[in-house]
């Protein structure tokens, strides 16, 4: 177990969750794309941690992290019940009431 | 390290990347949500082998207690069951691909290339002293993420109470009457 070791795990976590952001017309499996990819940086600090400073620092900021996640998917789930129940679907494609 | 924690390390490390590639190629959404629940169990195995167990069971508690929960709460709601479309379609395949798999490319060059001043990592529990920074250096990270936690809560409980729209909706109308 070797820091770059992690790092290249970490990176293979976050194309992963850019390729489910990119193809993806689900707003939920989009959503998932974006846990991936924060648990891709977490992973990122948690090893920076570990390997380089031996401070607590990098833990915490993952913890704050998992918080902004945690809230981030509450609202989105509203918001995608809200979207369901006004279109009938929550592919992402259907949300261009907005657009000019 | 070696012996025992390396394969350790090698397991937790392929169950994270291939339930990752799982949840990216799946079709079926329920099937991706699971899978997702293995990427995050592994995850939450790197944090052991990393001297992190408190946010190990912070993962295990809060990503596969809460937020795959609320996600396959919203598959459920938000999919017509009756219609048998729980597959969603995707598109721009090709183009993501190479997308990431350049910038997979880069990254990992740009990881394994770079020469950090790695020192050894000390293995010793993290809990107490998360406790005592959330308590004294991070205080207003901590108070400020817990205002932002009591907003989403808020919030996510307003978004999704239909009927009170509807009937603010209803009043807008008959305002226009």
């Amino acid at each position: 177990m070797t820091l770059d070791k992690l790092l290249v795990i970490a990176a293979a976590l976050f194309c992963c969750g850019l390729y489910t952001v990119i193809t993806r017309r689900n707003a939920v499996a989009v959503l998932m794309g974006v846990e991936l990819i924060l648990n891709a940086t977490n992973i990122n600090f948690v090893a920076f941690s570990f390997f380089l400073h031996r401070m607590m620092g990098g833990q915490i900021f993952a913890v704050f992290v998992i918080v902004l996640a945690a809230a981030e998917a509450a609202v989105a789930l509203a918001i995608f019940l809200r979207m369901f129940s006004t279109t009938g679907t929550v592919e992402v494609d259907a949300a261009n009431e907005l657009k000019g | 390290m070696s012996g025992p924690a390396d394969y350790i390390f090698y397991a937790a490390a392929a169950v994270t990347v291939g339930a990752a590639i799982l949840v990216a190629i799946l079709p079926n959404i329920l099937y991706a949500a699971v899978a997702l629940l293995f990427s995050f169990a592994g995850v939450a195995g790197l944090y052991v082998l990393l001297s992190a167990d408190f946010l190990a069971a912070t993962q295990v508690l809060v990503y596969v207690g809460g937020i795959l929960v609320l996600l396959l709460f919203a598959v459920f709601l938000s999919n017509r069951i009756s219609d048998a479309k729980i597959t969603n379609p995707t598109h721009f395949r090709l183009p993501a691909a190479a997308i990431c798999l350049v910038l997979f490319g880069v990254l990992s060059y740009a990881a394994v290339s770079t020469p950090y001043a790695v020192k050894e990592g000390v293995y010793l529990p993290t809990t107490a002293d998360i406790g005592e920074l959330l308590m004294t250096r991070y205080l207003l990270p901590f108070e400020v993420a817990s205002v932002l936690l009591l907003a989403a809560l808020i919030g996510a409980a307003f978004l999704s109470r239909p009927d009170r729209a509807a009937s603010v909706k209803g009043d807008m109308e008959e305002g226009k009457r």
